[in-house]
């Protein structure tokens, strides 16, 4: 099958995601084949224009199987769940495998910042962290991915051909070469697959 | 060894800072949330144009201006008046008719920054005719935030804003009656604060010091791991009247603390509770 779906992906723990403008549409396009029982927690931070109230959970959990939830401060980070950072509060993965909130300044404008959440999760999952950047129209995130491929982890960059903004996906490329750059089909094939693929 | 298990040097020199700081200073940021104080370290060694955490190490142990600095840093002061309108206005409509059966209030505000929280709270206290039998203790770990809470002068910019969470929050006046305008400064009526008082107490290493029947510590907990938030749990417990409120941060819960089921919720979704 898909050839990035060998070995490097068996152990991995946990997934995060970032996006910004255009990423509803991407997320919804990544996550739509899950399926009810897949096994990873997937933590998400999505730029949005207004950051008082946010209906990101509601929506996804209408249209995915995997259950969605806003991620709360302390909460134990729980397998197959997709978590969305809170408007206005910056997410992040503590080394208990626990959520944080938090509220320092904006980064790139954003708050919640990709750059934190991919960081953080880096330091906590080390090479066992898959980390995806998809379309954008700011720089968040770039350092972020940087950090996780650092850390040993595995990178994923949306083909800025295909994004809806390339801003960010060229952001990240310019900073780092990713393990793969791919299109959304690609990345949900991908993600399909991380459990089934033999290890 | 798998080369995951070897501590990197920077998480090394991370944790001694934090540690000399705790026993040269006495200021406890062990059991704060990790990611954030790694962050909060990095932008500063920035500031302080430090190389590595141990120069900045050295910096704080041996000048106590330099720690006082780098304490900006640590705590994270972001405040507003009126912060979450619906909150403020759940106090007025569903705690408000309850504090009013007791002849004397004690109000203990922790962690309360610049003052912002303390003088909306005084201001709703006014409005609803409790101000003047009622004692707020407002603390906090830093004192050049307390400092400032003391002076009760805000940014006139700001004020535009907090004069909108004043209206959603139920205020019953024209918010410009509390403050007098002085160039591009706020200053707020010195009545609101007269019945205040304001102190040096840190939840991760200090005891209670009075019964009270509200604490309100919005925003801090969400700072502290699980542990320490037990701890503040526990403090909150303690000082707590039969039956005090306790209110949390708009992202701040009991849900996962060992204390949930010493409270109750009176207004789950404002994060109002009870001691029960
Ligand atoms: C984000 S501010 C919250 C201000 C206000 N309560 C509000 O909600 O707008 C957090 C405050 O908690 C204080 N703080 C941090 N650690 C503390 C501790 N151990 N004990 C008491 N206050 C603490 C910080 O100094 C800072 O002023």
């Amino acid at each position: 099958m898909n050839d990035a779906a060998a070995n490097p992906m068996c152990g991995i723990e946990a997934i995060v995601v970032g996006a910004s403008a255009g990423g509803v549409e991407a997320l919804l396009s990544i996550f739509g084949d899950l399926p009810q029982a897949f096994g990873l927690p997937i933590i998400a931070v999505l730029h949005l224009p207004d950051e008082r109230r946010s209906q990101l959970a509601e929506v996804f959990a209408r249209r995915l199987q995997i259950p969605v939830r806003e991620g709360q401060d302390k909460e134990v980070i729980q397998p197959g769940t997709l978590y969305f950072a809170s408007p206005g509060y910056h997410l992040s993965v503590e080394h208990d495998r626990s959520l944080s909130l938090s509220q320092e300044d904006r980064v790139h404008h954003s708050r919640p910042a990709i750059d934190y959440l991919f960081a953080s999760a880096g330091d906590v999952y080390g090479k066992r962290l898959l980390a995806i950047l998809l379309t954008g129209a700011n720089q968040d995130g770039a350092q972020g991915l940087a950090h996780v491929k650092q850390s040993g982890g595995i990178t994923i960059v949306q083909d800025p051909d295909e994004a809806r903004i390339a801003v960010m996906p060229r952001a990240a490329l310019a900073l780092h070469t990713p393990d793969h750059i791919l299109t959304l089909s690609r990345i949900a094939s991908l993600l399909a697959s991380l459990e089934s693929s033999p290890c | 060894m798998e080369r995951s298990f070897l501590e990197k040097s920077s998480d090394i020199e991370l944790r001694l800072l934090i540690e000399a700081i705790y026993l040269k200073y006495s200021y406890d940021f062990r059991d704060y949330s990790g990611a954030s104080v790694k962050r909060r370290v990095a932008h500063a060694l920035r500031q302080f144009e430090c190389a590595t955490i141990s120069a900045l190490q050295e910096r704080v142990l041996h000048d106590p201006a330099a720690f006082m600095q780098l304490l900006q840093f640590l705590t994270i002061p972001v405040s507003e008046m009126f912060r979450d309108p619906s909150h403020f206005l759940a106090i007025r409509q569903e705690v408000v008719p309850l504090l009013k059966t007791y002849p004397s209030i004690k109000i203990w505000i922790a962690g309360c920054s610049t003052g912002e929280e303390v003088y909306s709270m005084a201001i709703l206290l006014r409005e609803e005719g409790l101000l003047e039998r009622t004692i707020i203790y407002a603390t906090d770990i830093n004192p050049a935030s307390l400092d400032k809470a003391k002076q009760g002068i805000f940014s006139l910019e700001n004020v535009r804003a907090y004069t909108a969470n004043y209206q959603q929050a139920g205020g019953q006046r024209s918010f410009a009656d509390y403050y007098t305008a002085a160039y591009d400064h706020a200053i707020f009526d010195k009545t609101l604060r007269e019945n205040v008082t304001f102190a040096d107490h840190s939840l991760a290493t200090d005891s209670v010091f009075s019964e009270t029947q509200l604490i309100s510590c919005r925003n801090v907990l969400i700072y502290f791991n699980k542990k320490l938030q037990d701890r503040a749990f526990g403090l909150f417990h303690e000082s707590l009247c039969h039956r005090g409120f306790l209110v949390l941060g708009s992202k701040e819960t009991l849900d996962f603390s060992a204390y949930n089921k010493h409270f109750e919720p009176l207004v789950k979704q404002e994060r109002i509770y009870r001691k029960s």
